[in-house]
């Protein structure tokens, strides 16, 4: 009886077409950036690498925030807007307190902790509303957490607007609020709270480029040659390829700097990186592979592959939703947090509206889609998607003669993304879905199977 | 000996009223390969949900009687409670998460964690998973079964035969496993994986694990188990020791039937002109999948199709319509015909009545008159009328034509206005009959004609149909899953078993033979056991 099946071998064989069409999107954004890097004219690489970094900063959180849904089956996350608005009622509490007593009280770091904290309840609280409404439109949670957007909208609005000032008492002289003593002013002023993460320590562009790549290289050596992984068949030829590739890149990234550092190139005037923030960050990257790796993170990769069997096998499925939608939403609200700081004003009833939008658009130039997404992704996507930003006025400048049609090339750029993400994931599923005969096209494991059936 | 042997108890099921399953007794001792069998809807999976504690059941008010495990009420309320209570399945459809892997599989939602400071203070869920420790556990599962896989392999692209092996390694897994349910573990199976598979589950009841065995095929229940329980209509029928009993009795326990519908037996008279021939056809309906069938049907003929649910006999008619990828030789009055494609079949005369009559075959929403004449406008383009450049419905000739049929087929419905589903299920079967004689077919193709229709019903629908044979002279193929209306109308019955055709036989021939042909046995061989056993041609 031992031995009587056949080892299931066979690497899955390379498509070259199959490549490109999985990473169209990635690929056409690199086209884009490096056509805007030729043509951009009254670009500096010291401004581009600034504005670059600083988008990064703000941004990475948020998108950050959207890779437990997609991990759990909820798809792309839109509703992150309602997590950006439990961010935003914080920063508004913690700002008027703070203006009130003129920066004496709940202002820099204090404050920033204050707005953390302050969101957490709102957002857990919206999160588990927002989770529930998803486990009710199960298979249309996308355009649901479009419409919670919207919803969310309309109710943030809705307080900021009237209920401040007509329900909650305010001062009537406070200078974040209206003439007429009802609703809050179009834009709030972050004041001391400004930079107030980014400030805690900031070490210099290029030093900082050297110091990483050189713990990611020391990191790679000790993952390949100390702590060695399980001789389980996992370590394949593959991930030798992996290990040299990424040392080499690593190494390399090391020794330019350096040479930058020793030329005194113009990246020496990059904007300073606040490493605290980067902690942060790193921080809740080690959190997300964590949570992953715990039974909860196994349950939510059970339901996200098919939560028909999950249910089968005792998982309560709607619970485990409930719990990867509020953690989101937590993230959200903390992001635009970090995210208001680092921008030093609050445009009180726009600053929420394209957060869903672009982190979406920017986790999917990353190389993400509705059943897949990675820390990696959401890095990638986000340093691609905010360099499409800067460069696009470049571009119009440069192929147009107007640097305002590049502004538009934006808008054009980040819903043709969904779009054609979210196109070209049905179209895989359709196809995949598609009934065949047998023998006509199809898939190699068929043919596998249809083998070893005799 | 009696310690921990399982019971139902009196158990009965009604959904809405309706009986599926009526004071059903069952033992199942320890150490015992329990075989269960029993037609399509004789009630065997309302029997495992009820085991199972599954959610359809409790949804629909719960069943009646008990089940009992080692002489207590097992209270098995959720699937959660019947794991805890040592009892485990091995589905028919796969339980697997393809992009997981082996050991992934084995141990879902039964992760072994590891208590991390995290998780003393945010409870149980954020413990962190033990990966040597499961993938230590699925080794041992597999090894038990005999499998030289990797546990790490991922679940997607392993062949059948694999996954089946997982499940079963899944369930060996669970500690204190007492009870195991297979549910036509075989049907997806090869010759060799199925004897493994036999050999493992004897395996397991030797270590004291008391099985149930579900499965169509008499030769695996004869061979493998000790005793088997029939169920016919949803009730208990018998339960014998396999030794003291043949595959033909089993078989005439199976379909026997109190109610027969009674058949005409003057002799039709049927040319000889064969209006079409099938060879080799294959079509690639999911659960329903035909694996090459070859027949052919003579002019004015009712051929009956017949078998078990997913052996393929429903594929063939679908198929025959393009409903899904099809290949295959298809000859009709002597021309070759391209099957795939829907329109042009309608075209050349063949007309359908789906199964699936609310889906495919109504527009519920719209009035009876303006689906009968669906089909024959957008296929032939009746009932149009052409003003200059622009085509318009002909409402009068649409009307006309719905009232001759409301007469002809006595339909019983308010007025031709009335939206199709308003109507009762038989008067929706008349519709769709209705709408396929609008296309003046000479091939009608027409599949569970009966299904979800009351029995006086039942008896107009066959009746209609058998009238269009005789005195329209229209060739029939009617598939269907209850034996007793095929053989009280057809000339001819296929028997379909795992995509081919297992024999031809006259409406006359002995439930036995019947029972054991759908069971997989070939014609002579089900002949022999028959005679055997003693059985005559029914009466």
């Amino acid at each position: 009886m031992n031995n009587w099946i056949a080892k299931v071998t066979g690497q899955p064989s390379f498509d070259l077409k199959t490549w490109i069409l999985d990473h169209i999107v990635t690929i056409l954004f690199w086209a884009f950036i490096i056509l805007g890097l030729l043509t951009a004219q009254n670009l500096t690489m010291d401004g581009f690498f600034t504005e670059l970094c600083n988008r990064f900063y703000r941004n990475i959180f948020l998108i950050l925030s959207l890779i437990i849904p997609v991990v759990a089956g909820l798809g792309l996350n839109f509703g992150i807007v309602v997590g950006a608005i439990a961010g935003q009622l914080a920063v508004i509490a913690v700002r008027y307190w703070g203006i009130a007593a003129n920066e004496q009280h709940f202002g820099g770091l204090t404050g920033f902790i204050m707005m953390i904290i302050i969101s957490l309840p709102i957002a857990v609280l919206i999160g588990w509303l927002t989770g529930t409404l998803y486990n009710k439109t199960k298979g249309q949670e996308m355009i649901a957490s479009l419409i919670v957007g919207y919803f969310g909208n309309g109710v943030y609005q809705f307080i900021v607007l009237f209920v401040i000032g007509a329900v909650i008492p305010v001062a009537m002289a406070h200078p974040m609020i209206l003439y007429d003593g009802v609703g809050i002013r179009m834009s709030v002023d972050m004041g001391s709270v400004t930079y107030s993460l980014d400030d805690l320590f900031e070490i210099p562009f290029v030093p900082f480029m050297i110091g990483a790549a050189a713990v990611i290289l020391l990191f790679l050596l000790w993952n390949q040659f100390i702590r060695k992984p399980k001789a389980d068949g996992r370590t394949t030829k593959l991930n030798v390829i992996a290990f040299t590739v990424y040392a080499l890149l690593s190494a390399a990234v090391m020794v330019y700097f350096i040479i930058q550092l020793v030329t005194g190139s113009v990246l020496n005037r990059v904007r300073d990186v606040p490493v605290i923030l980067i902690l942060v960050v790193v921080l809740l990257a080690v959190f997300i592979q964590w949570i992953m790796n715990t039974k909860l993170g196994q349950d939510f990769r059970s339901c996200g592959m098919n939560q028909a069997i999950a249910e089968a096998n005792g998982i309560n499925v709607n619970r485990t939703r409930v719990i990867a939608t509020i953690i989101s939403t937590v993230l959200a609200a903390w992001g635009m947090v970090i995210y208001l700081q680092n921008m030093g004003t609050l445009n009180t009833y726009t600053a929420h509206n394209n957060v869903g939008y672009f982190s979406v658009a920017a986790i999917l130039v990353g190389g993400a889609s509705v059943d897949k997404a990675t820390i990696g992704q959401s890095i990638t996507g986000c340093l691609l998607f905010h360099a499409m930003f800067i460069l696009s006025p470049e571009i119009g400048k440069a192929v147009f003669g107007q640097a305002a049609l590049g502004e538009y090339f934006r808008t054009f750029m980040v819903y043709g993304v969904i779009g054609l993400s979210l196109g070209l994931y049905v179209w895989r599923a359709n196809k995949r879905a598609q009934l065949k005969m047998p023998g006509e096209g199809e898939s190699e494991e068929l043919k596998d199977q249809r083998l070893i059936a005799g | 000996m009696n310690n921990g042997i399982l019971e139902f108890i009196n158990v009965g099921k009604e959904y809405s009223g309706h009986a599926v399953l009526k004071g059903v007794n069952m033992d199942v001792r320890p150490g015992e390969i329990h075989a269960l069998i029993g037609e399509n809807g004789a009630g065997k999976s309302t029997l495992m949900n009820i085991l199972f504690g599954m959610p359809v059941i409790h949804a629909t008010g719960g069943f009646t009687g008990e089940v009992r495990i080692g002489g207590e009420n097992a209270n098995i309320m959720n699937p959660y409670d019947a794991m805890q209570a040592g009892i485990g399945m091995v589905h028919q459809e796969f339980m697997l998460i393809p992009g997981f892997t082996i050991t992934e599989n084995i141990k879902l939602n039964r992760e072994t964690t590891k208590s991390s400071p995290m998780s003393k203070v945010f409870g149980k869920r954020l413990e962190t998973l033990d990966h040597e420790s499961m993938a230590h556990d699925a080794r041992k599962a597999l090894d038990i079964m005999g499998m030289d896989i990797e546990e790490y392999t991922r679940v997607h692209g392993l062949p059948v035969g694999h996954m089946q092996f997982v499940e079963i390694a899944r369930e060996i897994d669970k500690t204190g496993i007492r009870f195991l349910v297979f549910d036509e573990p075989t049907a997806v199976l090869t010759e060799s994986e199925t004897e493994h598979l036999l050999d493992a589950i004897r395996k397991l009841a030797a270590q004291g694990i008391g099985i149930i065995f579900i499965s169509h095929r008499l030769d695996e229940i004869i061979r493998l188990s000790d005793r088997v329980t029939i169920l016919r209509d949803g009730e208990w029928v018998a339960t014998e020791d396999t030794k003291n009993i043949t595959a033909a009795e089993i078989a005439r326990l199976m379909v026997g039937r109190a109610l027969t519908l009674d058949r005409d037996e003057s002799e039709r008279k049927i040319s000889d002109e064969e209006i079409l021939t099938v060879k080799d056809l294959r079509v690639n309906m999911p659960g329903e999948e035909v694996k090459g069938v070859t027949f052919s049907v003579r002019k004015g003929e009712i051929l009956g199709i017949g078998g078990l649910a997913g052996q393929g006999k429903l594929g063939i008619a679908n198929g025959l319509m393009g409903m899904y990828p099809v290949i295959g030789d298809v000859t009709f009055k002597g021309e070759p015909m391209d099957v795939s494609k829907t329109n042009e079949t309608l075209k050349k005369g063949i007309a359908f009545l789906s199964e699936d009559r609310k889906g495919v075959g109504l527009l519920l929403t719209s009035p009876i008159d303006l689906n009968i004449a669906f089909n024959a406008m957008e296929v032939q383009g009746k009932f149009l009328k052409k003003i200059g450049p622009f085509t318009f419905t002909d409402t009068a000739a649409i009307k006309a034509n719905a009232e001759k049929m409301v007469k002809d087929l006595d339909i019983r419905c308010t007025s031709i206005a009335q939206n199709a589903g308003a109507l009762s299920g038989g008067n929706q079967q008349k519709v769709c009959v209705g709408k396929a004689l609008a296309l003046d077919p000479d091939l009608l193709l027409v599949s569970e004609p009966t299904r979800g229709i009351d029995i006086g019903a039942k008896k107009l629908i066959l009746d209609l149909l058998k009238t269009l044979a005789e005195e329209q002279g229209m060739t029939i193929i009617m598939t269907s899953s209850e034996l007793a209306e095929l053989r009280s109308i057809c000339d001819r019955v296929l028997i379909i078993c795992e995509g081919k055709v297992a024999g031809e036989l006259s409406p006359t021939d002995s439930d036995e033979v019947y029972g054991m042909m759908m069971s997989g046995m070939s014609k002579e061989e089900a002949m022999k056991a028959a005679k055997n056993a003693g059985g005559g041609p029914n009466d």
